[in-house]
């Protein structure tokens, strides 16, 4: 089943492809396989049992045994919801996409090959095989951001690409260290070691290393760290990201900051959390403050920016922060104590509510800043519109309900999830999240400056003839917009799927 | 007492030299038509007739000769016929048939008879060359030869460079033959015998006669002289370059095949015990430590000489040179397996060189001297210019033609020898010269295959006698490298 | 059946020389070239794990005991698909070539007839033989139809042309003329019975005739891999080769030589690996130099990739840096180091064939020139952008992006030089990461350039089919192995862990 998912869109990338000279019957394929992929994805929603531990819908083949590689795949409440999210993520992208001529079928196809790449790193759970979607995904993201990014795509898309690569050369290291060590490329067996403490005593008897095994281990978690830092674009390693963001066009942007952002917080719940647990123990302070500063600054950055995608960028790498934060604070105790257990589980369930809800939010902004590009003519400086709210009302009232989800604003869904991210992380960690809040009052700041720059205050003549939203652009965001009041108001449609995978960590981190 | 000269009955005498009878008859025959018949006839027809009787004469000679008893002989070692002497006059006649097959395109001489008869009086020469172990008839037919190849050398006389090539091969010839006479009577002198296996029994002893060695050096620079071997070489480019085309192809191929085989048979059978020993940590005085330095000097001397010429004629002189110093391994390392090798060798020289000698002859009237007159050769005659191929790639030792098991077995032979290895100094030495060597063999192909020719040359036609037998030659090349043992079978390995 | 690859290259070769029309000349070769390696496929449908064939044993030389003996174990018929896949894409760019068309086939054919006999060969006099048949091939396909960079032209571009392949060739003759030397030493070593490699592996040669033979035979074989130092032909001459003929040279030609490295030198005499007693410089045997060499080779020709603005030298000088992989592999004496070695030999000569074919065919046939700095401008991207695509999927499996199949070649080389010779994985990773920076560079460079401003943009004539089909051939194979490695890996090891290979192992790997 998990095959068949990850297959489709490739399969439909390829019709695309081999369909490229028809124009505009080569994207609408694209668009129906999207939405396939979407339901298909659902059909994982429903059928996910949120009781029964472990994964499911597994699929296990032996692919190259005498390296240990094999073809382990399967889900649980964190990959159905990745996959969810991604389906939905595209799906938005090519909507968006839809009236943008400049991006064709040849664009429409590699964001199908995108969407595999995605579906393949959610539910891979044999290194080998993970990295190679992890890797692949890297490819149709970097042509993107290349060919039909703006100005400065050049030193962006390299940007982007180089600090990626060097991240998952460091992961791919500590990988075959591992694999040298323990013989295993499989996540589940390897979260099994790492949570009884066995790849401490493998790696000590496997590899020579002149200092203590505790030592190589920490080593080892800090190189795989890399990898996934440089992904979240946690703070220092998170400078691609901006220029990224900007140069790629914004249907691209939406991609990016919707799901791919989220590859990297994906590595750290299923492969950094389990495998290295006391690692992360260990390292809890540098891993904290990062965090913070992850929240802290980008929203001071925010705050200081011109370019309206720039300012969006760094909001986003803000709120990936929170996410890092949760894992982190979760990590920081474990062990039997009851006690804890209900902040951890608050905490790392809000990681999960953000993931989906931030990667909804940031694509719903990013859409609406490329409905702004086209009437504008490619402007999306904070500083060039005014007034707004008079002149395109419906689409001033969308983007506002957008912004204020993103703000966090209760009855929206970027409300719950940072509630429990901070109503798990004070008790466990009141110092950083002290700080955090700093994050939280900064990101309203510069929020509601763009509302105020851009939506009121005086208008702006040259936009006064600028078309309000068309009745296709108000069908197409109308579903989003209600996704955000439903999730913000009833929440328990994620919380109540993930709640087993959670229960299900916080008691393998008893030791 | 016995009687100071043997008794050799007549009949015994006519019955073991039949072969050579036969072409020496054929030659006279020859050229008795020719100076009287034929005399106003036009040279195609006088060559055609004359082509005729010689190979009939040879035919007949290679028959008679595989009918021969073998060994068989006469007194003194006058006449020594055994199968592998058998084999070596087959294979000259053979190169006879060839060669005169080839010289039927020539034109540079109205004098057909006297050509043709030259070439079978010095096969008959070589045959009795390669049948004898007696110091004075070796001698007797060793001039005989190099009497007929001098005027077979000097036979253009439109030609200023074919008389001095004449001259230089005389002059120096007469030197090495004094040279070798004074070895010979030394030889004589120190042994009491011109026979050589009692020559061999007589220096038999502990140390060397101080004059036994003068005697080997003297016997040495006399055959070095022959086989055109460093530092004895300086002939070889003039004569091969001025001489016409089929006499320098004649020298080339058939010369070679009897000169080594007499030179191997001297020093292998008549100083057999003053061998000595040139392997590598394991040196003691003799001919063979000689004959390594003139073997490397060869081919150093040989192959690298030939990078610098322009000439395509004295690049094969001095890859001449270079290939007399691998064929010098096989008498170097005697033993049975290295004669067999040194056989297989100097025969699939023979055929390579008289073919690349024979494709030159063709192109005589093109006035093909310098390497660079043969540019565009592909394109105008694409079959002469493939045999080209694989006569210079034979030569170089390419695979999978006759050159290269050629070198290979000789190489191994040597390396074989006793003491294991001991040799593989100078086999090393020719491995390396063997590259070296194929770097000039490919810039004469680069001209031939590479190069864009004039422009509107057109193609070049052959007479068809003279493309079967150049492709005759190809296909021996080609088929004797891909089966050799065939090739050894016969020479008896 | 696999003997037939070889009689029809030779058979097709003629063919193609006697065609009357270029059309004919083109389709025999590609004819011939699809069913050498769909007797290749076919092999490997039929082939169980741990096979070994017996092609074909007759006595052939009685009087050496050299027989005509052709057989092929896995790690043979690996390289024999290979051969089969790269030719016929050498082929297949090859379609436009108008010059002196049958001549080329001929020559290409008789190129590859030599190659398909190294890989099959099982007598070490064979394999030889048809070593220096695949030479002569080379340097005419070279001097006669070779690329040279923009601005020579006429006698100056007949002489670079010529000055490559004169180098190729003498290099290649140079390091089989050690070759010969120490197979006539191993002959004569072993009592001059057999030159079998079955017989010449189970001879007991002594100790001290291994020290000597293998460093000899290795040298000789290394120098036609492009083992640093002696690797100067490769770039030169691969540059200067016309593309198909690139293709086959950096493809499979350098592989004949790392095979030789294999079968001859590490399977006949592998006492010549054992450590010397003593310690020279730090090296304490022969295989600690040439690992080191092999490590050189890695970081150089990366380095040296970087700073070079002809394009077809940056991929040349790649291939030496892909080949000391190879070697690097085959130094480390593990089972998986091995194993990835000829992974490795496989995947770089599809990903070589595959740089070659867009730098020479796609861009150079078009633009005449190989000059980065002139490309950019050009817009290839926009222009030709199929030639971008594939340049940048090879370039991905070029620096072992996972899904191609130098990934998994790398890997299993770095795993074996991890258990080896742990100090040296730090250097290969950095040789790594040059070639990250190399191939991004050549990549950005060429397709990805800024335009000039006010520059007019020439039209370029659009991919062809024969191109595309000879880029998507070798994509596929790439590919495949990439993502199934086992389709090859089940070929190699149980090889590795036959009889033959017996003294490399000496009973357990290390």
């Amino acid at each position: 089943m998990i095959t068949l998912l990850t297959l489709f869109p490739i399969a439909g990338g390829l019709l695309v492809l081999a369909l490229s000279k028809m124009g505009e019957l080569a994207r609408a394929i694209a668009v129906a396989f999207a939405a396939g992929a979407l339901a298909m994805a659902m059909l994982f929603w429903y059928g996910l049992d949120p009781a029964s531990p472990g994964m499911q819908f597994e699929e296990h083949h032996a692919w190259a045994p005498s390296l240990g590689i094999a073809y382990h795949v399967g889900v649980d409440g964190l990959g159905v919801l990745m996959l969810v999210l991604s389906a939905l993520v595209v799906l938005m992208s090519l909507a968006a996409s839809w009236k943008n001529d400049k991006l064709g079928p040849v664009y429409f196809a590699l964001v199908l090959f995108l969407e595999a790449g995605l579906f393949g790193t959610f539910t891979a759970l044999n290194f080998i095989h993970w990295f190679i979607f992890w890797e692949l995904s890297l490819i149709p993201a970097f042509f993107m951001v290349r060919i039909w990014g703006g100005q400065g795509r050049a030193k962006a898309a390299a940007l982007f690409f180089l600090y990626t690569m060097v991240g998952s050369v460091a992961l791919m290291l500590a990988f075959l260290a591992i694999f040298q060590a323990t013989g295993q490329f499989d996540f589940v067996q390897l979260a099994q070691l790492g949570q009884s403490g066995g790849l401490t005593t493998a790696i000590g008897q496997n590899l020579r290393w002149r200092g203590s095994p505790e030592h190589l281990a920490m080593l080892l978690f800090w190189a795989a760290f890399l990898g996934f830092a440089v992904k979240t674009a946690v703070v220092p390693f998170h400078t691609w990201l901006p220029a990224t963001y900007a140069e790629a066009s914004s249907e691209t942007t939406m991609l990016l900051t919707g799901a791919m952002s989220k590859m990297g917080v994906y590595g750290f719940l299923r492969v950094l959390l389990p495998i290295f647990p006391r690692q992360m123990q260990h390292a809890m302070k540098p891993l904290l403050w990062m965090a913070v500063a992850t929240i802290v600054l980008p929203a001071f950055a925010a705050w200081a920016q011109k370019d309206l995608k720039k300012t969006f960028a760094y909001s986003s790498i803000n709120h990936l922060g929170y996410c890092v934060l949760g894992v982190c604070v979760a990590a920081q105790y474990t062990g039997a104590d009851a006690g804890l257990a209900s902040e951890k589980a608050a905490a790392l369930t809000g990681v999960l509510l953000q993931m989906f809800s931030h990667g909804l939010t940031a694509a719903c902004l990013f859409w609406f800043i490329a409905l702004l590009e086209r009437r504008s003519g490619g402007l999306r400086g904070i500083e060039d519109f005014g007034g707004l709210r008079k002149i395109v009302p419906v689409f001033s009232g969308l983007m506002g309900i957008a912004i204020f989800a993103s703000l966090g604003l209760p009855g929206l869904n970027g409300f719950p999830a940072e509630f429990l991210i901070f109503k798990g992380a004070f008790p466990l960690a009141p110092w950083p999240s002290s700080v955090s809040v700093l994050g939280l009052l900064m990101t309203a700041v510069f929020l509601l400056t763009v509302i105020q720059k851009v939506f009121s205050g005086p208008i702006n003549a040259k936009w006064a003839a600028m078309p309000d939203l068309s009745i296709t652009e108000r069908l197409a965001l109308a579903p989003v917009i209600a996704l955000m009041f439903v999730l913000g108001l009833y929440p328990q449609l994620i919380t109540g799927m993930v709640h087993g995978t959670v229960m299900q960590w916080i008691v393998g981190m008893r030791f | 007492m016995s009687p100071i000269l043997p008794l050799v009955s007549y009949a015994d005498l006519l019955r073991l030299t039949l072969p050579e009878i036969a072409v020496a008859v054929a030659g006279l025959v020859l050229l008795a038509l020719d100076l009287t018949v034929l005399r106003q006839a036009a040279l195609k027809l006088r060559f055609g007739v004359g082509a005729l009787i010689a190979c009939a004469g040879c035919l007949l000679s290679i028959g008679l000769l595989t009918h021969t008893a073998a060994p068989a002989g006469l007194p003194d070692g006058m006449l020594v016929i055994t199968p592998v002497t058998v084999v070596v006059q087959i294979a000259l006649l053979g190169l006879a048939v060839l060669t005169v097959l080839l010289s039927t395109s020539v034109e540079i001489t109205r004098n057909v008879g006297e050509y043709l008869a030259l070439i079978l009086f010095a096969t008959v020469a070589m045959m009795f060359l390669v049948a004898t172990q007696n110091l004075l008839l070796i001698f007797v037919a060793l001039e005989f030869l190099s009497l007929s190849l001098y005027v077979l050398t000097g036979f253009d006389k439109h030609s200023r460079q074919s008389a001095e090539a004449a001259l230089k091969y005389f002059l120096f010839g007469g030197m090495s033959a004094g040279f070798l006479l004074f070895g010979m009577s030394l030889l004589y002198g120190v042994s009491g015998s011109i026979e050589l296996p009692k020559i061999a029994a007589a220096v038999n002893g502990p140390a060397l006669d101080p004059l036994l060695l003068v005697a080997i050096v003297m016997v040495a620079i006399g055959f070095g002289f022959k086989v055109a071997a460093a530092p004895f070489h300086l002939w070889a480019p003039d004569a091969y370059q001025g001489a016409p085309t089929v006499s320098a192809g004649f020298i080339a191929s058939s010369s070679k095949v009897a000169s080594f085989f007499i030179f191997a048979q001297v020093v292998t059978v008549g100083l057999a015990t003053a061998a000595g020993n040139g392997a590598y940590r394991a040196y003691s005085p003799g001919w063979v430590p000689a004959l390594c330095v003139i073997a490397a000097l060869s081919m150093v001397v040989g192959n690298l000489a030939a990078i610098a010429q322009t000439s395509v004629r004295r690049l094969l002189a001095y890859s001449a040179i270079g290939h007399a110093g691998y064929m010098l391994l096989g008498l170097i390392a005697h033993s049975p397996r290295s004669q067999s090798a040194l056989i297989y060798y100097v025969i699939t020289y023979a055929l390579a060189s008289l073919g690349a000698f024979g494709v030159l002859g063709a192109l005589e009237a093109e006035g093909v001297d310098k390497i660079t007159d043969l540019a565009g050769l592909s394109r105008r005659a694409p079959g002469l210019s493939l045999c080209m191929l694989v006569f210079l790639l034979s030569l170089a030792g390419i695979p999978p033609l006759a050159g290269f098991f050629a070198k290979f077995y000789i190489f191994v032979a040597a390396v074989e020898a006793e003491p294991h290895l001991g040799l593989l100094w100078l086999v090393l030495l020719a491995v390396a010269m063997s590259a070296v060597s194929l770097y000039y063999y490919l810039r004469v192909l680069k001209q031939v295959y590479v190069a864009e020719g004039a422009p509107h040359a057109g193609a070049i036609r052959t007479p068809l006698v003279t493309r079967v037998t150049i492709w005759v030659l190809a296909a021996l090349v080609v088929l004797l490298g891909c089966d050799p043992g065939w090739l050894l079978r016969w020479i008896g390995a | 059946m696999l003997a037939w690859t070889i009689y029809v290259s030779f058979i097709g070769a003629l063919a193609a020389r006697l065609s009357p029309t270029k059309g004919l000349a083109r389709v025999v070769a590609l004819l011939t070239a699809v069913v050498g390696l769909g007797i290749g496929l076919v092999t490997l449908n039929h082939w169980q794990p741990g096979d070994f064939l017996t092609v074909a044993q007759v006595p052939w030389i009685p009087q050496l005991g050299i027989e005509y003996h052709l057989a092929a174990d896995g790690i043979s018929l690996t390289l024999v698909l290979l051969t089969g896949i790269a030719a016929t894409a050498g082929i297949l760019f090859s379609w436009n070539i108008e010059k002196r068309t049958q001549e080329f086939f001929a020559f290409y054919l008789v190129l590859i007839g030599g190659v398909y006999g190294v890989f099959l060969s099982f007598d070490l006099f064979l394999l030889f033989m048809f070593y220096e048949i695949a030479i002569i091939p080379k340097y005419f396909l070279i001097a006669i139809w070779g690329s040279v960079p923009r601005g020579a032209s006429g006698d100056a571009a007949g002489s670079q042309r010529e000055y490559a392949a004169m180098k190729l060739a003498l290099y290649s003759f140079a390091g089989s003329a050690l070759v010969l030397a120490g197979m006539v030493a191993a002959w004569v070593a072993s009592g001059g019975h057999s030159m079998s490699f079955d017989a010449l592996a189970a001879f007991p040669f002594s100790a001290h005739v291994q020290m000597g033979l293998f460093p000899l035979v290795f040298v000789g074989f290394a120098v036609l891999a492009g083992m640093w130092p002696f690797h100067t032909w490769a770039p030169t001459g691969h540059a200067a080769a016309p593309t198909a003929a690139s293709m086959l040279l950096a493809g499979v030609v350098l592989k004949l030589g790392a095979y030789g490295c294999l079968r001859v030198a590490m399977m006949l005499f592998p006492a010549g690996l054992d450590p010397w007693g003593f310690h020279l410089l730090g090296f304490g045997s022969w295989r600690d130099v040439f690992a080191v060499l092999a490590l050189i080779g890695i970081v150089y020709g990366a380095s040296v990739a970087l700073v070079q603005r002809d394009f077809k030298f940056v991929i040349g000088y790649s291939s030496v840096s892909h080949m000391g992989f190879v070697l690097l592999g085959l130094m480390t004496l593990t089972q998986i180091g091995l194993d990835g070695a000829v992974l490795q030999m496989f995947s770089h000569g599809v990903i070589a064939g595959l740089l070659f074919a867009v730098v020479g065919r796609m861009v150079y046939d078009r633009t005449y020139t190989r000059d980065l700095n002139e490309l950019g401008p050009m817009r290839l991207a926009h222009a030709i952008p199929f030639a971008a695509v594939t340049f940048t999927l090879a370039a991905m499996a070029s620096i072992g992006l996972p899904g191609f199949s130098g990934f998994i070649a790398e890997f299993q080389v770095l795993l074996g030089t991890w258990r080896a010779f742990a100090w040296m994985i730090v250097v290969a990773g950095i040789g790594i990461l040059i070639g990250i920076a190399f191939t991004w560079r050549a990549l950005t460079k060429a397709f990805f350039g800024e335009p000039t401003p006010g520059a007019v943009e020439h039209a370029l004539p659009p991919i062809t089919f024969p191109e595309k089909l000879g880029a998507l051939l070798l994509l596929a194979s790439t590919l495949v192995v990439g993502l199934y490695p086992r389709i090859l890996t089940d070929l190699i090891l149980p090889s590795l862990n036959s009889q033959l290979f017996e003294g490399l192992r000496r009973g357990a790997w290390r």
